[in-house]
């Protein structure tokens, strides 16, 4: 290849590595940056602070609710879409449900292309504790005793949030397990069945080893979605009532753009972002390999 | 394949023992959760405030087709054309950018080329919830804080890394004989990319095209905190200030709602498979 075309070929890149820098790492960079010193959104001057902002994340009460909740959301997560849809996947993927599946596979998908806005709307009408489905659902098969006002109770909100992501996320998870299990030889099945398996002992056997690549990959995107997680607390509860469902993105905007705390904002950010970096890097080289299997 | 299909049909004609009948109820109430709830804003959308409160699972008795006339001159219609804006910039931004880049680093041979399709992945490792606030003072440092630039650009820039992940992925499979012919032609390198790579690519495209329409239609995070000027909210952010301003007129919110959930939805409707295949691909959601 001539120089001339090296150019050429190295100018279809710049756009996307101009839009990239300024507006991703960059914006990382300074972050770092950022995050060694004090300041507010209006400051023209930024204080040096060392390495004080990652202290407080160490003594912040907060920051060990927000990791709490974060946690609570990833396991549950963990179990009801990772578990759940991997076991709703081979379900679906059933010689016995072959004719149904596409429909249940596109209902249990739907939730996942709403925005999350209208989803945490729909799901305040469904808490609400007046007029809500959930209540008045409860008392209509008479279970009174179980009514609550979801959102507004310490006990309850976390959960009641949590919720929400996994009646938007599982159709999506599953849907993925789906696409692995469609790529496992059926010869696989078939020389089990003749040996006398049954449907849950193959699935053991053979489902569940097939498609822990899979598994592997939907357990780093639930976990990183756990901790990056910021619309529903957001739009739901603003992190209430008290810190009950305080969270770490949401506690990073509060501190930056509420309490005008910029410099400690940051330092939420890195630690964000060296929970999620590490992990999404693990799945990273996993992609990696899975490219090559093909 | 002969075989396959035998077994498959020997397989169909065993009856349905009662562990199928107990799955598919199972099956059939998840499905229940799923459209119930959403079936329900459908159907209260259309009523007015008492008989949503007094009647909770009861269907309109009288249908309030004007909810939908009062959302969208409430505000929606503002909403609904600054998210069509949005979207379209961001989606012409990353099929452009992002198919540049992919067909440039097909083009760059050696490591050279493998190391700024690495700096372009690294993107993917990053939450833009890390990002939010430094891009926050960029964007106000700019003078591109509430604008709907302040959307746009972020989008595009985070949209990139996966759309150049699948593009390149996909260029790398197009056969090199036709592009050698065109170099001995004399073409350039640009007539290579629009007259033999675009062409041949459109399946991707319409995959990147989709998911990107999806993100930039739903995305929120950035909306809320880039935006303040209520002339500038895409929808997302526009329906919680509907919730925010119109408090119990709950029949115009959902309404609302409904609007902005309508283009998504024709949109996985129409192309499903294109949808799926974009959600599942790389394994990484919007």
């Amino acid at each position: 290849m001539n120089k001339k075309r090296r150019i050429q070929a190295f100018l279809f890149v710049v756009p996307a590595l101009v839009v990239l820098a300024v507006f991703v790492y960059v914006p990382l960079l300074s972050n770092i940056f950022n995050s060694l010193h004090s300041f507010g959104l209006s400051s023209t001057t930024k204080e040096w602070m060392g390495l004080a902002n990652y202290k407080q994340l160490f003594t912040d009460k907060t920051i060990l609710i927000c990791l709490k909740n974060n946690i609570l959301y990833a396991i549950i997560s963990i179990i009801f879409q990772v578990g759940g849809g991997l076991v709703l996947a081979a379900v679906l993927e059933d010689v016995a449900f072959r004719k149904s599946a596409p429909i249940f596979r596109t209902i249990y998908f739907i939730p996942t292309i709403l925005s999350m806005t209208v989803v945490c709307l729909l799901f305040e009408f469904i808490y609400n504790p007046q007029m809500g489905l959930l209540n008045s659902f409860l008392s209509t098969v008479g279970l009174d005793s179980l009514t609550k006002v979801w959102l507004g109770s310490k006990k309850t909100a976390m959960y009641a949030i949590i919720a929400v992501s996994q009646w938007q996320s599982f159709g999506y998870v599953t849907m993925l397990f789906i696409v692995a299990i469609q790529k496992i030889p059926h010869e696989l099945y078939e020389a089990a069945e003749v040996d006398g398996a049954g449907k849950i002992q193959r699935f053991f056997s053979i489902t569940v080893p097939q498609v822990r690549q899979m598994m592997f990959v939907t357990m780093v995107l639930t976990v990183v979605g756990a901790f990056t997680v910021f619309n529903e607390p957001y739009i739901l509860t603003g992190g209430g009532p008290g810190t009950a469902t305080e969270v770490l993105a949401l506690y990073m905007y509060q501190t930056g753009f509420v309490k005008n705390n910029m410099g400690y904002a940051s330092a939420i950010a890195m630690l964000i972002f060296v929970i999620t970096a590490i992990l999404s890097s693990v799945q990273f080289m996993t992609i990696g390999t899975e490219k090559e299997d093909r | 394949m002969e075989e396959k299909a035998e077994v498959k049909k020997v397989k169909g004609r065993r009856k349905y023992g009662p562990g199928e009948v107990i799955v598919f109820i199972i099956l059939v109430i998840l499905a229940i959760l799923i459209l119930y709830p959403m079936f329900w804003i459908l159907m209260s959308s259309f009523k007015d405030y008492t008989s949503i409160y007094t009647d909770v699972w009861g269907l309109p008795g009288v249908w309030h087709v004007e909810n939908y006339i009062n959302a969208w001159n409430k505000g929606i219609s503002q909403y609904f054309v600054n998210s069509l804006i949005v979207t379209a910039a961001t989606l012409i931004g990353v099929v452009f950018i992002a198919s540049f880049a992919a067909f440039g680093v097909c083009q760059i041979k050696g490591k050279l080329g493998n190391v700024i399709f690495m700096i372009c992945l690294c993107g993917l490792l990053l939450a833009p919830q890390v990002c939010v606030l430094p891009l926050f003072m960029i964007l106000k440092a700019l003078g591109l804080k509430n604008t709907l630039w302040a959307m746009i650009l972020p989008y595009i820039a985070f949209r990139l890394p996966i759309s150049i992940m699948m593009l390149r992925a996909f260029f790398m499979g197009i056969s090199k004989e036709l592009e050698e012919a065109a170099i001995i032609d004399g073409a350039s390198m640009f007539q290579i990319y629009s007259h033999i790579y675009l062409p041949l690519s459109k399946p991707i495209l319409s995959t990147v095209t989709i998911m990107t329409i999806y993100y930039a239609w739903n995305e929120f995070m950035f909306a809320t905190i880039f935006v303040d000027s209520s002339k500038l909210r895409t929808i997302p952010v526009g329906l919680m200030v509907f919730r925010d301003g119109l408090m119990t007129d709950w029949g115009v919110v959902m309404a609302g709602m409904v609007i902005s959930c309508v283009p998504i939805l024709i949109l996985f409707l129409l192309m499903q498979k294109s949808f799926v295949r974009g959600m599942t691909a790389g394994a990484v959601k919007g």
